[in-house]
């Protein structure tokens, strides 16, 4: 074993023992805090400190008791499913609109504004409209997404039409492309690494914004079951809550990353 | 076939500049280029020679006068007359086959699947480039490139190949090598080709007529230099051959004499 695995090892796991120091620190300061040994036997069961065997949040995520009342699983997948649902609506409208505005300048002038001003609003001021426009939960929350997924789809899609070499376009005059044949033979090769980094922006936001979003609109989610623990001042579920929401946003990433990857040519055979 | 292939008649090319007069580029430029002949058309950087390519490839539109490609009047680009750009211009995420297949698909969209295969790998042999044929532009050398690039302008049949300073961002011995590549091509395929080139060798070398250019703004033909040398050509022995050494003096005295530019 060499020593930088070693090192990759190690040292995350010395920080890992801090960060438990601190943590018990604040327990210890803080009324009914939960211990870092609470945290874990509301996570994995066991006897928690007043002597009660309970059973865990991850040892049992698959239970189902009635509509309002599921395991860990099921609301990770409510929270999923409304992201994938918000984000692929966000490409399907991004990915056009920003090639539009990369190839047209006419396009560019007249929406740019309107994507500078609407990027920076955070998509939960959007919320209560559009929870006043639906009526419904599931689809504010996929609304809520699209509009946080579609702005940095469009920028970067844009922005890889715009790197598009002029003398691609030559080749692309001189074949005589018709403007369908100049976009999938040139200006979507060169794009799609430059849109894929757009959407792993997207999801990345996306997934930081649904935990915030589903506290709002409740019902079921990630975001609404944290809310929901303090509520019920399961203050430890909270906890597992962020661990479990930081896990599965680093996997988005990577695998974001990896498909991202696979589509880029230049991380194909640059001499 | 008539002697008038390639006709370029009173081009002018003016570029607007705000607030000023017009910045006359290229002006009073009438050409006759003979089927399958080679020309290159040489002069000092800024005289236009780039812009004249432009036009006769339709990338660029002359400002005045016509351009005929046998009697029909040039007007935008067009696969009959290819161009070999001077940073090859591959498409990098497409391999040595495929940029040559895109090609050929496109201008020849009668082919059959095995007559197209057929035809883009006579191509990707005919620059040698057998061996590399699946790899990706950015795995290959510089003068491999530059080859896909004259195999992918040869593939789709043109009229007339155009090329930019086709070796220009080679080291010599690359660019010799391809000078080699492009004689034996033309040896076997006859083509009409136009060489933009600042190489006084490669002008001589490759071209059956030189084009000697005037300084710009208003850049026109100064001289034009017949070069009255047996092909195959062979370099070295090139060296010591009078009419060689006659060409390439007259070109040397025409930049360096008549047309000299000290501010290079």
């Amino acid at each position: 074993m060499n020593t930088e695995l070693v090192k990759k090892i190690v040292l995350p796991f010395l920080v890992f023992l801090f960060i438990i120091q601190i943590w018990s620190g604040i327990a210890n300061v803080v009324e009914d805090f939960p211990t870092p040994t609470d945290t874990y036997v509301a996570a994995f069961g066991g006897v928690n400190a007043d002597g009660d065997e309970m059973v865990g949040v991850l040892s049992d995520p698959f239970y189902v008791n009635n509509q309002d009342d599921k395991g860990i699983f099921w609301q990770i997948v409510a929270s999923l499913e409304r992201v994938f649902a918000g984000f692929v609506l966000a490409i399907l409208v991004g990915v056009p609109v920003g090639l539009f505005v990369g190839m047209s300048k006419t396009a560019q002038y007249a929406l740019n504004p309107f994507i500078q001003i609407f990027k920076p609003v955070s998509p939960l001021a959007w919320l209560p409209l559009l929870l006043f426009i639906f009526q419904d939960i599931n689809l504010t929350a996929i609304s809520t997404i699209f509009i946080t997924s579609i702005w940095p789809i469009i920028i970067n899609t844009a922005l890889g039409v715009k790197s598009v070499s002029e003398d691609y376009m030559n080749v692309a005059k001189v074949l005589r492309f018709s403007p369908l044949e100049k976009i999938i033979q040139i200006i979507l090769p060169v794009s799609v690494p430059y849109i894929f980094t757009g959407m792993r922006l997207s999801l990345g936001i996306a997934w930081l914004v649904i935990v915030a979003a589903e506290m709002l609109t409740g019902g079921i989610g990630i975001g609404f079951w944290i809310w929901d623990e303090y509520n019920n001042l399961n203050y430890h579920n909270i906890i597992i809550g962020i661990i479990v929401v930081g896990l599965i946003g680093f996997f988005l990433d990577i695998i974001m990353g990896k498909i991202a990857d696979y589509f880029d040519y230049t991380k194909k055979g640059r001499a | 076939m008539s002697e008038k292939f390639l006709s370029l008649q009173n081009i002018e090319k003016r570029f607007p500049i705000p607030g000023k007069e017009d910045y006359i580029a290229v002006t009073d430029v009438n050409l006759e280029i003979k089927k399958n002949e080679i020309i290159s058309i040489i002069g000092h950087s800024g005289c236009g020679k780039s812009t004249l390519l432009n036009m006769i490839s339709g990338l660029d539109a002359q400002t005045e006068g016509a351009i005929l490609l046998e009697n029909k009047h040039v007007q935008g680009p067009g696969p009959e007359r290819a161009v070999v750009f001077q940073n090859h211009s591959l498409l990098p995420w497409l391999s040595v086959y495929q940029n040559i297949e895109m090609a050929v698909k496109k201008v020849m969209p009668e082919l059959s699947a095995f007559e197209l295969r057929e035809r883009v790998e006579k191509f990707v042999s005919m620059v040698n480039l057998d061996h590399a044929k699946d790899k990706l532009p950015g795995e290959i050398s510089g003068g491999m490139k530059q080859r896909v690039g004259i195999a992918r302008a040869l593939s789709i049949q043109p009229k007339v190949l155009l090329m930019d300073e086709p070796f220009g961002a080679l080291d010599s011995l690359t660019r010799a090598n391809l000078q080699e590549h492009l004689m034996r091509i033309q040896q076997n395929v006859k083509n009409t080709v136009i060489v933009i080139t600042h190489d006084i060798d490669e002008a001589v070398l490759l071209s059956d007529r030189v084009i000697m250019m005037t300084n710009g703004p208003e850049a026109t033909i100064g001289e034009i230099l017949e070069v009255n040398l047996e092909r195959p050509r062979n370099r070295v022995e090139l060296q010591h051959d009078p009419e060689y050494i006659r060409c390439r003096e007259a070109i040397l005295s025409f930049l360096y004499e008549k047309f000299a530019k000290d501010d290079e």
